[in-house]
């Protein structure tokens, strides 16, 4: 019971990150049927913009360790969204009426162009996050001592998430977002500007993905250069499990993948925890190749 | 009497998929107040007009005027925007999304509450069925009402031009007729109107003048009357004698 419930909540705080990185990927893919493979390094230049903000701002100086985490995370988000929507100009939308494969080489090109820059600028090794800065007790569960920031984390993508189901969901420029993924020349007939749809999904998922580099900093309290690969892959992952396009998919696959992890690494053995990862993702590949919420037949090729 | 100035007009109009030229320069006048009906058999070039004006693709060649100005360079969101809205080919409804969020982005660019909710009521008025079934999936309606949310969609955008693509097509005789009726209140309330049709017996009937597309060209233009008693238009449109 105890080992459960100790990897219960860590698999739900790691699964809300992978949540927030693979909507990233679920979202431009629903409009733009590409996969950006510099999304997972835009999440890392959201760690290494927070880390630098925490430093140079001494923020921990002034604000205790609840409000240090939030603004940090903000701040990240629209810097990282600034960088998501400089990448749509410059890597994909001169290709958008070229060879598809043109923009899988662009966006492959940028991923090693974001983790190349931040190797250049912050170095090869690995960097720390200051230690201490959200609490470190633990919270007594069912009489199992668990770490509270276990629960801010998964309530901290929790949130996230349901601000932009609201915002898909409950306004008229998230009415938009959807009927631009479904159709996009009746979208324009519509008299929406496409062109702005897709920037602004390039502000939104990078910036999802921004606050989950600051997370993951803060939950770890390390932070390197390539750990966009392995989270962008288990994001990437979780955005197919749930059915790639389909935005609770992208939520539900993430917060699984994060629990089936855990249990993994803590039932069978940690060496196998990644394997298992992707074991889940092949075993969906074969008996669910559109996901678990992907109703709808993704391609349109 | 129905205005006669230049509304929107087609100089020359030439648009070309790739190599191919799909419309070889043709000419169409629209006046404020008509219904145009497009005539053609599959292929001709209908549907490529259509998207011409609505700028979904743009021309090689020639030049789209309404009220004076071109609109040949404008995105399909501008030309919404000057109120000129595009019911197209096979409906496009939003199928994943409500009813009620079809018609709400029908009127994407008007911002006016009090407004759309009297375009609203209008549309109630015309398409019943669409107030029934206001919070049902737009993929699940049947292919009349499919069609009736897409025209009040485009209705929704306020229109002064109304573009309509083969509303008609797959609707069984009784509905293609309400479906009709309805273009011609539309039109009674101030909407000018292109119809795209291949059922020409019925847009002759409500239209005021017609084009007769052929591969690519315009063959012959007229009055609604005029094309109806034409034997060569009974010959080929009409299916024989009228
Ligand atoms: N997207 C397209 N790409 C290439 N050719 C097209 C495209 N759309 C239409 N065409 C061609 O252009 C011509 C006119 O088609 P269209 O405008 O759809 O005719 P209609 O609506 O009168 O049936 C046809 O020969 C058709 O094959
Ligand atoms: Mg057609």
């Amino acid at each position: 019971m105890e080992e459960f419930l100790q990897q219960l909540t860590n698999g739900l705080a790691v699964g809300g990150i992978y949540a927030l990185i693979a909507l990233g990927y679920t979202m431009v893919y629903g409009i733009l049927r590409l996969i950006n493979f510099a999304h997972g390094d835009l999440f890392t230049l959201g760690a290494y913009f927070g880390l630098t903000l925490l430093i140079s701002l001494g923020l921990a100086d002034h604000l205790n360790g609840l409000a240090v985490g939030g603004v940090l995370i903000v701040m990240a988000m629209g810097l990282v969204a600034v960088v998501g929507w400089l990448l749509e100009r410059v890597a994909y939308r001169p290709l958008r009426d070229s060879d598809r494969l043109a923009a899988v080489v662009s966006a492959l090109g940028a991923s090693i162009f974001f983790s190349n820059a931040i190797m250049l600028v912050y170095g090869p090794r690995s960097q720390v996050y200051p230690s201490g800065i959200l609490p470190s007790a633990a919270f007594p569960l069912f009489g199992v001592e668990v770490p509270v920031m276990r629960f801010l984390m998964f309530g901290g993508s929790a949130l996230l998430m349901c601000l932009l189901y609201w915002f898909i969901h409950k306004t008229r420029v998230g009415t938009a977002i959807r009927a631009v993924a479904i159709d996009q020349d009746a979208a324009k007939l519509m008299g929406i500007n496409v062109n702005s749809i897709i920037a602004l999904i390039f502000l939104i998922g990078p910036a999802l993905g921004g606050a989950a580099g600051v997370m993951v900093g803060l939950y770890y309290g390390q932070i390197t250069y390539d750990m966009g690969f392995s989270f962008g892959l288990k994001a990437f992952t979780a955005a197919i499990l749930g059915g790639i396009g389909n935005i609770p998919g992208a939520m539900l696959g993430g917060i699984l993948l994060g629990v089936i992890e855990a249990m993994g690494a803590a039932y069978i053995s940690i060496a196998w925890k990644d394997a298992i990862a992707f074991a889940v993702l092949i075993l969906i590949l074969i008996f669910r190749p559109t996901g678990l919420l992907g109703e709808r037949v993704a391609d349109k090729v | 009497m129905k205005d006669t100035s230049p509304y929107l007009e087609l100089r020359n109009l030439r648009v070309k998929y790739g190599n191919v030229e799909a419309l070889h320069g043709i000419s169409v006048r629209v006046n404020k107040g008509e219904i145009v009906t497009i005539l053609g058999a599959n292929g001709a070039g209908k549907t490529t007009t259509l998207t011409a004006i609505s700028g979904l693709v743009k021309p090689s060649g020639g030049g789209i005027f309404f009220e004076g100005k071109p609109l040949d360079a404008l995105p399909s969101h501008k030309v919404v925007q000057l109120g000129i809205t595009h019911s197209p080919e096979g409906r496009r409804v939003f199928g994943t999304l409500t009813v009620r969020e079809n018609l709400e982005l029908g009127g994407f660019t008007r911002r006016d509450k009090e407004q759309a909710a009297a375009i609203l009521k209008w549309i109630f008025e015309l398409f019943p069925r669409l107030e029934e079934r206001i919070e049902q999936l737009a993929g699940t309606l049947s292919g009349g009402e499919q069609q009736m949310l897409a025209i009040a969609r485009a209705l929704m955008g306020e229109p002064k031009v109304l573009l309509l693509d083969e509303p008609s097509l797959g609707l069984a005789p009784i509905l293609v007729r309400s479906i009709f009726d309805s273009i011609r209140e539309i039109n009674e309330n101030g909407v000018t109107v292109i119809l795209v049709e291949q059922n020409a017996r019925a847009a002759l009937k409500i239209a005021d003048r017609g084009y007769v597309m052929e591969v690519g060209k315009i063959v012959m233009d007229d009055n609604a009357d005029a094309l109806l008693a034409n034997p060569d238009v009974q010959a080929a449109y009409l299916g024989g004698g009228a």
